[in-house]
């Protein structure tokens, strides 16, 4: 249920681009990791509540789910993770650190200059 | 149309607040621990006891995330700690602007150890940072053995695991659940992660948690 929270940030920091611009917000992509997730029925819910009657009303989110990333210990190449992770697809050892899962990003905004 | 390379943190405003609680901690060399868990797992019991057992060597105070009520504050009250009730009305996870104003309200300067009980819930709280030193995931026997399998940020991002209510191992045949498996998939998912089986009613295991605890704010003082 945090993706109400998550849609009102996103309202937020979109309004604020498309203010800056002075155009209307059309659609906008978010990408996000693995242990960072939304549920992307239930953001898009939530961001089309809030967004009516708001310059942002009718904007398509756009959500891409990045994959977990691990290094392996032994070989030293990095990987997807899937978990449960039995070990590094090339040389199959088991020891492996998790890197830095993706952080929950809005990462590109579509203006209309022409709508407002 | 015109596209435009935003590249923000969707979260930032809480990023923001965080980072301020971050930074009072660590000046004031303070450490900070954010308790997440299922609710019932027995987070309030075991504080309580923490606090009881450890109250001559450390000095420590509470902030209390729940939807409702100040009924846990009220019994961290009782141990004559500190506590700051935070009610989060009806949202799933405490943010850092209310650990912030918590912050506020606690005597910091005077304490060693700050505990942060999140609102019950495995999910949520997890994607919220509040600038805390730790997390600290507590995973109760009944819940079963397959949280961390089913839950994996959390497992992934704590730096700490308590198994609590291990007194319902030693039943007999009433509770499945296979500890193995616990700390095998706990593992695999964060390697460093410590943990530390305990029965925040009896007391068992609990040894470990505070010698955890006394090096933890050690390392920070000196």
């Amino acid at each position: 249920m945090h993706e109400a929270m998550v849609a009102q940030s996103l309202l937020a920091t979109i309004s604020e681009e498309a203010a800056k611009h002075n155009a209307k917000p059309v659609s906008a992509k978010i990408s996000c990791g693995m242990l960072n997730p939304v549920n992307d029925e239930v953001l898009r819910f939530a961001f089309e509540a809030i967004a009516k009657d708001t310059p942002c009303e009718g904007v398509k989110l756009q959500i891409e789910h990045k994959p977990l990333r691990g290094q392996c210990q032994n070989c030293n190449r990095d990987f997807d993770v899937e978990l449960p992770c039995p070990g590094c697809p090339e040389c199959g050892s088991e020891d492996f650190a998790l890197l830095p899962d993706a952080p929950l990003m809005l990462e590109e905004v579509e203006l209309d200059p022409g709508a407002d | 149309m015109k596209k435009i390379d935003v590249g923000k943190k969707i979260l930032s405003e809480n990023e923001k607040y965080a980072l301020e609680n971050a930074l009072l901690l660590t000046e004031r060399k303070k450490l900070c621990l954010n308790m997440i868990s299922s609710p019932g797992s027995g987070k309030t019991t075991i504080l309580t006891r923490t606090i009881n057992e450890l109250r001559s060597g450390i000095k420590m105070g509470v902030i209390e995330g729940d939807i409702e009520t100040d009924i846990d504050a009220e019994r961290i009250r009782a141990t004559e700690a500190p506590v700051v009730q935070i009610n989060t009305e009806g949202a799933c996870h405490l943010s850092a602007v209310q650990v912030n104003s918590a912050l506020k309200a606690l005597p910091v300067e005077d304490l060693d150890l700050i505990f942060i009980e999140n609102v019950g819930n495995l999910v949520c709280p997890s994607a919220f940072e509040l600038g805390e030193t730790a997390k600290i995931v507590v995973l109760s026997v009944p819940e079963g053995d397959d949280k961390p399998a089913k839950y994996p940020a959390i497992f992934a991002k704590s730096k700490v695991l308590l198994i609590n209510k291990i007194d319902l191992l030693q039943t007999g045949g009433q509770v499945d659940f296979d500890i193995e498996r616990v700390k095998a998939d706990a593992r695999q998912l964060n390697k460093r992660i410590e943990i530390f089986p305990v029965s925040g009613k009896t007391g068992e295991g609990m040894g470990s948690w505070y010698d955890w605890l006394d090096r933890s704010v050690k390392s920070l003082r000196f």
